[in-house]
């Protein structure tokens, strides 16, 4: 019994290895001409279809000095779910970043999409800029992966290019 | 209200005046201007902040432009249901304000509720009021008074702020107008339909009219004012046109009042509630 659950794990290691599938997201965040600049705090997740957060993919926030007061201005993360998460949180909430191209990427068997059950899902990428704006950007997606895609959407001010790329 | 006070000092007749009078007057009468609690944010992302709310009775939502609201009956409510203690409470001439320490995660219900009696009566043919508390009416209105008239008035005043994810808000008194909300008052968003309960004297208010005015009048030359009419359930279904913050009033004029002496009775709801944006 024990040998052929260790069998079975051995399996499916080793075939998760070989056809990993993966989701992965580019997110621009552009140069903007502005007077008085501030890295905009993003909240990166998957929305199921009853709008609830599905998977927290990242939060980035200003850290230093604990600037977790502006987190609701991030709205429709905040009132998803963000207002029920106790950040920080390990592996999901990290400092804003600079202007450029980020890139995320994570596995289909390994958290957080372990827990996302087959359906229709909307990949939503929400910026907030201090003295700026604010602005969402969504990409709907089917779970799971069954074929090689990508998706991209553009914002027209607080974000730049958002690709989604999936792959079975 | 304009002839009553005329009607006292008859020898104030230029309009200037009168309109000081008038203006001067305001705070003390609950049905001369709107009144309203203004809370400098609704929606708190953790324990340990600070909201400050203003209480002003005036016309133009949201502008103190009129007189301050007394805040003697101020109670507030922590996410628990216990008392939280009003800081630093001050009363100016447009506004009274104070703060509020938010040290638990939840909703907090911020609540002026009055429960007073208005008395008009004559005297020697002119013609006299008293308002207070039912407790002072032996001292307050003559035993012999002429043409006596007197009512009750039961009116709240409210608005709510939430640290975190919202808590359940249940009515607490089950005397005149309560909220009982359907949709969380903190959880409210341009272009959704919420639905508010009310609740008169503990029933649900059914067949009332409820009045809902967007802030910012000064700078629309329409009040726009959404009406609606509370179903069986004492229920409306609210689709907000835009973000911003709201102002709801409904009232209820019978004949149920509960202080011994009093038939006629008043009851107004009042509430300042923040759509936000989508």
């Amino acid at each position: 019994m024990i040998r052929t659950a260790r069998i079975a794990l051995t399996l499916l290691a080793f075939g998760g290895a070989a056809t990993a599938a993966d989701l992965s997201l580019s997110v621009e965040i552009p140069q903007l001409p502005v007077a008085e600049y501030h890295r905009p705090y993003v909240a990166i997740w998957i929305e199921g279809a009853d709008q609830n957060i599905a998977a927290n993919l990242a939060v980035w926030y200003q850290v230093r000095g604990d600037h977790t007061k502006w987190l609701p201005d991030l709205r429709q993360w905040w009132r998803r779910g963000g207002r029920d998460l106790k950040v920080p949180v390990d592996g999901l909430t990290g400092a804003t970043r600079p202007v450029g191209q980020h890139l995320l990427k994570f596995e289909a068997a390994q958290a957080p999409l372990t827990g996302l059950k087959p359906g229709q899902y909307t990949m939503v990428v929400e910026a907030v800029r201090e003295v700026g704006g604010r602005e969402a950007v969504r990409i709907p997606f089917e779970w799971p992966i069954k074929a090689a895609k990508r998706e991209s959407a553009s914002g027209s001010k607080e974000l730049g290019a958002v690709a989604l790329t999936l792959n079975p | 209200m304009k002839r009553e006070a005329h009607m006292k000092n008859p020898i104030w007749s230029l309009p200037a005046k009168l309109a000081a009078l008038l203006i001067v007057m305001a705070p003390a009468t609950s049905e001369a201007a709107r009144a309203w609690l203004l809370p400098s944010q609704t929606i708190v992302a953790r324990s340990g902040g600070w909201v400050t709310v203003d209480a002003a009775m005036a016309d133009d939502l949201f502008s103190f432009n009129q007189g301050a609201m007394q805040i003697d009956a101020l109670s507030v409510s922590g996410p628990d249901g216990q008392p939280v203690a009003p800081q630093n409470p001050a009363k100016g001439k447009t506004r009274s304000s104070f703060d509020l320490e938010l040290r638990q995660a939840g909703t907090y219900r911020i609540a002026v509720a009055e429960n007073t009696v208005m008395a008009r009566w004559e005297e020697d043919g002119k013609p006299k009021r008293w308002r207070g508390t039912p407790a002072e009416m032996a001292t307050g209105i003559p035993a012999n008074a002429a043409k006596l008239e007197v009512e009750q008035m039961q009116r709240r005043v409210e608005t709510f702020v939430t640290v975190g994810t919202p808590t359940e808000v249940k009515p607490g008194t089950g005397t005149g107008i309560e909220l009982k909300p359907v949709q969380h008052p903190n959880d409210l968003y341009a272009r959704e339909t919420a639905k508010f309960r009310f609740l008169l004297d503990g029933k649900p208010a059914t067949d009332l009219e409820v009045e809902i005015i967007a802030g910012g009048t000064r700078y629309r030359d329409a009040p726009e004012e959404m009406t609606f009419k509370t179903n069986k359930d004492g229920e409306i279904a609210v689709t907000w046109p835009a973000a911003g913050m709201y102002w709801l009033e409904l009232s209820v004029q019978d004949e149920k009042a509960v202080v011994p002496g009093v038939k006629k009775r008043r009851a107004s709801y009042s509430g300042t509630f923040e759509v936000l944006t989508q």
